[in-house]
Formats: structure tokens, sequence, C-alpha cells
């Protein structure tokens, strides 16, 4: 498969601050690739650099094959959604998407043709003449996208474009947004500080933090192998407990005292650690002693009823310490109430821990 | 073209060039002025003759300063009288109009509210005129009904004051309009549901909401009051303000002496801007 | 309630009472009787008119000036200098303009005059040997009442400027436009609003000017305003004064309107 862009040591500082300190990646041709973060991590520097918006410190930034260090924004093969749209307000939506292809001289009747073809794709069809001020938050993100997609950029980036929408029409969005990818085959570099944004449409995830990659991997990669603590903190929900190693075989105490066996991914971790236990890794009312489980008393304090997604608050055998724990929708976990102590396990691979 | 583009290094420079050519026709004309209180000479003009102080001190025969000069004085002192009387008549109506038409609601306001910014649009000469032909027709019309002179109705310090009042009102009413839009309705709500009265919501509430504006628009009027010239002309009587004072000795040949009181003049209004700026920036961070 | 009295007292009363001393005439016999006359008097001299056109077209062209000086002032205070400086660039930019007008256009006379500062210094550096006479023509006072009215445009250039968002600029870019299309498609309609007002209070401003023209501008340098002053004061004849300043009220508010009109902008918008 083709690259359609590949960095290589990038890096841009901001006096004696490291926005991007080292970054190498490439992404394939045709794929959806997000860089997620916290706010303040390099992302957007990063984003604003491929566009050409900042000249990098030093490093590559090749786009099919060609260098872009040294060449403006306008003559890069690649187009961004800015993160407020940047929509002209004084020109309607067929004009805002012919902006770009009246620059490049196309006929009227071509542009036309385009337009009215792009605006189809997006399910805008007869929009044309519409102002943009009074289409809806999804509807300017649809023309966004299309006035960009219309001049057939080899790669759309795309900074954090659901960041005003509300909840529920960011869900559809996110949908939509895949769905777009799909059918135009673009290679889309997505930027967000959302994880459930990046997991959901994502070929591929880079983690980014203090201006480096952490992790690039598939979503689901990213969620069942974190490599770092960072990762394993930022993509997804999850307990986190302050520990320290007692046996280099495996075995921690927390800061609360209780015992588990984990799971060493870092190597070299010489006494204090952290430990990762997803919600759902919890497994409740088991007993016994299988060799590879952790077993513990639950209180259960509070359920946090959410329909599907239904979890419990509770505390650890005897300690004060808060885990949230899954619970399953079916009827074998219906009775459980607010005070009952319950026995759970957790398989020591899920116990995974961090230097 | 901005930061994030590229750009030339002519295009760059050339605009640093034409900034800084910008800032020098801006600043140019002051700083003569102000040198030139200074020189030792009786034409405000070079060479340079020396430093003085003669144009602010002297008492003799060949060159009268500015602290001996009992004419420029006296304008003085009537410009600050009229501007003191202009900024508080209309800081009271202009705030009065910002709430009325921020705040309620009510027939023709539309109309009402558009013949409230006609000043901005009117010609101050204009403005003038109809005041002095208004009210001498009204004074004409009270001394032959009622057989007294209104003295108010003829050219006349307190006309002066009311004809610039007339326009300065609206400015008033913008800026105190601009802050009033940003002010959370709620916040009145909340204070009269925690039992205040009306009048201490107000006081309480909204004023101190409204202070930064009140104060800038009350320099602004001050200042818009003392060196108005065009309105004032028509209604002048026997107390001339400064600029028009000023424009007369002008007119008819000069002396550094009117160096003198523009230094004053630009020192003075520089340092009220700089407190205003500081003031409002102040309020504004917090 | 005091709202409507000064509405009403101070602005519409006198305007209505200006309208109807413009239509009185002193007739043959010393009575005032109701007549076009004056405004006859205006159509009938040719000075009249001829000045009154002359002013309107110079307002244009001041408004016109003014903008394209003070642009790209507005566009680098906002756009491509450095947060650091510009607080303090604004600061300079302001601080003239609270100084009264007659000190302002004083500064310009004693520069440009014959016995001025710039002659000084040219006869100095040796490159002219008599002075020459700067002041008291139409280009002196051209650039004084550019001077006079910069402030006026500058503030709401900036403003509008502003509350742009540089993405705009950028995107713009993205897709493929040149500078000069990125100027007349994006940044010119973007801050148009701003333009407006600017320039109807600038437009204002220099048509009912009467300290610049009057000290800057040459013998022939006629402003309207002049002549309305000559009737009130010089003359005494204050319907014709009236007739004067009713012509040059329907002047600015026609124009205005137009410019509103041309733009599809509304006054109580463009104004606040």
């Amino acid at each position: 498969m083709n690259q359609s862009l590949v960095i290589e040591s990038l890096k841009k500082s901001f006096g004696d601050f490291k926005a991007v300190d080292g970054i190498d990646f490439y992404v394939e041709e045709g794929k959806f690739f997000s860089i997620l973060g916290p706010s303040g991590c390099g992302k957007t520097t990063l984003l604003r650099m491929i566009a050409g918006f900042l000249e990098p410190s030093s490093g590559s930034i090749r786009i099919c094959g060609d260098e872009m260090i040294g060449i403006s924004p306008n003559k890069r093969p690649v187009n961004l959604v800015f993160q407020n749209l940047a929509l002209f307000p004084m020109m309607d939506v067929g004009e805002n998407i012919a902006f770009g292809l009246k620059r490049q001289n196309f006929s009227k009747k071509e542009i036309e043709e385009k337009v009215k073809n792009i605006l189809e794709k997006v399910h805008l069809t007869g929009y044309e003449r519409k102002n943009v001020s009074n289409l809806s938050g999804g509807q300017k993100q649809r023309v966004a996208i299309a006035r960009s997609l219309v001049l057939e950029p080899s790669i759309l980036l795309l900074d954090e474009p659901l960041g005003a929408l509300d909840l529920k029409l960011r869900e559809q969005m996110k949908i939509e947004l895949k769905k777009l990818q799909n059918e135009f085959g673009t290679t889309f570099i997505y930027i967000t500080h959302d994880q459930s944004e990046a997991l959901v449409m994502s070929d591929k995830v880079a983690v980014m933090n203090n201006g480096k990659f952490e992790q690039i991997d598939t979503p689901k990669n990213l969620y069942a192998n974190p490599k770092t603590s960072f990762v394993a903190n930022f993509v997804g929900e999850t307990n986190k407990f302050e520990a320290k190693l007692i046996d280099d075989a495996g075995v921690v105490k927390t800061k609360e005292g209780i015992d588990f066996r984990v799971n060493l991914i870092d190597k070299n971790i010489k006494k204090d650690c952290f430990v990762f236990i997803r919600p759902e890794a919890i497994v409740m009312m088991v007993e016994g002693n299988m060799e590879d489980m952790n077993y513990f008393d639950l209180s259960i304090k509070t359920i946090l009823f959410d329909g599907s997604n239904t979890k419990v608050l509770a505390t650890l055998n005897d300690t004060e310490h808060e885990i949230m724990v899954s619970l399953p929708q079916n009827r074998k976990f219906a009775h459980i109430k607010e005070g009952e102590v319950i026995s759970a396990g957790v398989h020591i691979s899920d116990c995974k821990c961090y230097e | 073209m901005i930061k994030s583009l590229p750009k030339s290094k002519f295009y760059d420079n050339g605009f640093k060039i034409y900034v800084v050519l910008f800032y020098i026709f801006l600043f140019s004309p002051l700083v003569i002025t102000c040198i030139l209180a200074f020189n030792d000479s009786d034409f405000p003009t070079l060479p340079w003759n020396g430093f003085s102080l003669d144009w602010f001190f002297s008492d003799t025969e060949q060159r009268v300063g500015l602290f001996s000069d009992s004419a420029n004085l006296k304008s003085i002192w009537v410009s600050i009288q009229t501007a003191f009387f202009v900024s508080i008549f209309s800081l009271v109506i202009g705030t009065m109009g910002a709430f009325l038409f921020e705040q309620e609601d009510f027939r023709f306001k539309q109309g009402l509210y558009f013949l409230a910014l006609s000043p901005l649009v009117i010609p101050g000469v204009i403005l003038g005129i109809s005041l002095l032909l208004a009210t001498n027709s009204a004074g004409t019309f009270v001394e032959e009904n009622f057989g007294f002179d209104f003295s108010i109705l003829r050219p006349s310090f307190w006309l002066v004051v009311l004809g610039q009042f007339a326009f300065i009102s609206t400015f008033v009413l913008l800026v105190v309009s601009a802050r009033l839009k940003k002010f959370d309705k709620s916040l009145e709500e909340a204070a009269l549901n925690l039992g205040a009265s009306r009048f201490d919501v107000i006081r309480l509430i909204t004023l101190p909401f409204l202070r930064p504006a009140l104060i800038g628009a009350g320099a602004v009027a001050f200042l818009m009051s003392f060196e108005n010239f065009n309105t004032t002309m028509f209604l002048i009587g026997s107390d001339t303000t400064l600029p028009i004072n000023l424009y007369l000795q002008v007119r008819d040949g000069s002396t550094p002496i009117i160096n003198a009181i523009s230094f004053l003049l630009i020192i003075s209004t520089s340092i009220l801007a700089i407190i205003n700026l500081i003031f409002t920036k102040k309020e504004n961070s917090r | 309630m005091p709202i409507f009295l000064w509405l009403f007292l101070l602005i519409v009363l006198p305007h209505i009472e200006l309208f109807l001393m413009s239509l009185k005439y002193e007739n043959d016999m010393g009575d005032m009787v109701w007549s076009l006359q004056n405004y006859g008097e205006f159509f009938a001299e040719e000075i009249y008119w001829l000045t009154f056109i002359r002013v309107a077209l110079y307002s244009i062209l001041v408004t016109f000036l003014t903008f394209v000086i003070t642009f790209p002032i507005a566009f680098y205070i906002t756009k491509i200098v450095s947060v650091k400086y510009k607080g303090f660039l604004i600061i300079l930019l302001l601080m003239p303009f609270w100084v009264s007008e007659l000190v302002r256009v004083y500064g310009w006379m004693i520069l440009l005059r014959e016995s001025g500062v710039i002659n000084y210094f040219l006869q100095a550096l040796g490159l002219i040997d008599k002075p020459i006479e700067m002041l008291y023509n139409d280009v002196s006072m051209i650039m004084g009442l550019v001077y006079t009215s910069m402030l006026f445009m500058v503030v709401p250039l900036i403003s509008s400027l502003d509350g742009m968002d540089d993405s705009y600029i950028e995107a713009a870019h993205d897709l493929g436009a040149s500078k000069i299309v990125i100027f007349f498609k994006i940044v010119i309609p973007y801050t148009a609003p701003g333009i407006v007002s600017g320039s109807i209070v600038v437009f204002m401003l220099t048509l009912g000017n009467y300290l610049t023209p009057n000290l800057m501008g040459g013998k022939n340098s006629l402003w309207f305003t002049e002549q309305i002053y000559n009737q009130f004061i010089a003359s005494f004849n204050w319907n014709q004064g009236a007739a004067f300043g009713f012509l040059l009220l329907i002047l600015s508010s026609f124009i205005i309107w137009l410019g509103l009109k041309l733009t599809k902008q509304n006054l109580t918008k463009a104004l606040s």
C-alpha cells in the first residue's frame, strides 16, 4: 500500500518549549488516522505543520513521496477543516464550496457540476443558495468537509471539528464522518482530545503526550494492550492504583495495603509503580482459587444506572479506595443493592502494571 | 499575509516601513508643537534659540507667559466648568437612555432609538445653528408674551452646555449600552429573589457592573466637551471657551503661548487617557 | 421622560425650527414672508452650489483616502504584529486624538507654513533657496482633514478585524486563494460593517468640519460650513444660513443613506 504521509524526526520548539519533540510516523493511503491527546500535547502544532501554517524546527514531512518543507499551504495537496470550520459568512453554501474551485480556474459549468455532486454526497442536495449562518451544526460541518473534499486533496486534515457540537449530534457525526471517509477513500488525519471519537472512527490512532507519540496502534489494541501508563490512563475508563513492587515475579502492594499479582508491562520497574484495571475486567460473584485470578471483596456504595452502561461504585476489601465496576445488564445482577458485600475477582493479565 | 502564512521579506519590511512612517505622520505635529513651546523665540518656529520657560511664566512687555495671561487662563477655566456640567448631565441622561433602550420595550422604540443616535450623523455646525435659531425664537416668544428676558435662551454659558449636552449624551448612551448588553439579567433577578429592593439592585448590582463604562463615558464626555468647537461656535456668549479663544489667536497670528497651552493640553489629556486605559484594563481583567 | 425632553427639545424641535426659518424671507417691505427665496438664492449664486458640490466630492475623497491610509495600519495591528506590541501600538494610535483638533491643526500649521519647521529644514539642508508656502492650498487641507479623521476610521476597522478569526484567511489560502483574492473576497467583505460605520462618521465629520478647512485651506478652498458661518455671523442673514444648514443636513443624510443602501446595512447597526 502507498504511503500518503511520512513524517520523520519532526520537531517544533517555541523558545524553550518543545511543542513537538521528535515524531516519526506514516499514514497509509485511504486510512482514517487519528491523533489523540490532551490539550496542550502538541497535536494542533503537528497538524498545522502538516498543513503548512507552521514551519517545523527540524525534520521532514513527505506527502505522496514529495518533501513539503518550505512549500506554502496552498501548494500542498492537503486541505484543512478548521476547528471553528471557518465557513465564510458572507458567502452562501454553494459559493463556499466553489471558492477553491474558482481559484483553480475551472469553468463555470464544471464548478456547478462539482458543487452539486459533492453536496449530494454529503446529503445536502439543493442547499447551494442557503446562507451558512442558517445551517445547523451538523450541516455546517458537512459543508466545511465538502468545501475541502471538492478539491480532491491527497489528505484531509481535521482539527477537532466536532468539538462545538452537542453530545447527541457528535455521536451521529462520528458515524457520518466514518462513512464519508469510506465513500471518498481520501486519507483523513483527525486530531481530537476525545478518545471515543478517535476509537470509533479510526483505522489507527496515535496517542500523543508532551510532544511525543506514546503509542500508534489500532483502536482495539490501544484499548486492550496499552504500552505506557499514560495510554492506559488516557484511553478508556480504568481504575488506577498506586503500588510498590514486592516480588519481582509480579506481586505488588497497593498504597491501601492490598496485594495484587499483576501483569508487568514495563520490565524495568524498580519499586514504585501503577496498576490499571478496566471496569469490565472485574468479574463479580466469583469464588474459588484459580491460579491466575486475584480475589477480593467489594462493598457496593452506589449503583450508577446508565442502561447498558450501568456501573457500580464499590470499595475494595475493607479499604476506603473506591473503584468502578461494570455491571452486565442481565438478571444475574439485578438484585445487587447498595451496602451489600460481594466477592469478586480479576484475571492477572488484566491487572496491568506500569512504571 | 498573516503570521502563519508564507511571506516575502519585501512584503514584511515594506509593511514595517509604512507603519513607522504612519506613526511619524501621526506624531510629528504634536511633538513639534511641544518642543517649540520651550524655544526661546518670539515665533513658534525654528531655529532653536535655547531652552526657555518664558512662554509659561514670563510676564514682561514683550512676552506674556501663559500663567500671566488672564484671557487664556479664564477661557481654560470656562472650558473646565462647561465640560464638568456637560459630562454630569450627559452621563445621567445617557445612562438613563441606555437603560431605556436596552431593558424596556415600548411602542416606537426603534424610531426613538434612531432619533437618539441621530446626533452622530448631524454635523455639529448644524446642531449649533438649529439650537441658536430655536432658542432665539423661544426667547423672543417668552419676551414678547411674558415680558422678561430668559437669559438661558440667549447665547451664553448655559446654552453652550445645553448644546454640547445634546450630542454628547448620545456617545454616553452608546458606551453604556455596549456594557449593558453584556449584563446578565439573571444577576438582577437573583438579587431580587434574595430579597433586595429594586433600588438596592440598581445600587448594589447594576451600577457597580456599569462602573467602568460610566468612568470611560465620563472621560470621553469631558474631553469632547472640552475641545468642542463646531457647535460651541454659534452658541457662545461672553464667556469664550478655550478652543474658541485658541482659534481666534491662531487665525490672527500666533505666538508660542499657543504652543505652551497645547503642551499642557497634550500632557494632561495623555495622562487622562492613560489613567482611563489602565482603569478599564484592570476592570476587564477582573 | 427626561429622554423625551432631551430628544424633542434639543434635537427635533431645533431642526424643525431650522427648516421653518429657512423658508422665511424678508421681502422688500421688511416683512417676513413664507418663501423659497432662500433656496433660490443658493441655486442662483454659482459660488454657493459650486462650493456645495466641491465639499461633497472632497468629503468622499477624504473618506476614501482615510480608509486607504488606515486599513494597512489596522491590519498590521490586528493580524501581523505580535500580541506584545499590539496594545502599545493601539494606545499610541489613539493618543493624538484625545488632544483637541485645534492643537493638531496648529501643529500642522507650524510645520507647513512659509516660516515653518519643514521649510527651515529644507533650507538648512540646501534643498531649496526660498521657503515654499505649503499651507493654504487644497492638498494641505485634505491632508489635514484626513489626519483629523483617521481615528474614527481606524477604531471600527480594528474592532471588526479583531473579530475576524485568522482561520478564515488560512482557510482561503489553504483552498488556493491568492493574497489579492483573500483581500477582496474575504477580508473586505468581512470587515464591511466596520468600513461602513467608519466611513459614515468620517464623512459626516469632514462635511461638517470648520476648523481644518478654515485654517489649513487657502483663500479659494471655501468649505460650506464657512458659508453658513458667514451668513450667521458676518451677514447676519439667519434665514439664508438656515437654508444652507438645511441643505447640508439633507446632503449628509442622503449620502449616508446611499452608503448604507449600497452596502445593505442598517443605521442603528452601523453606528453601535
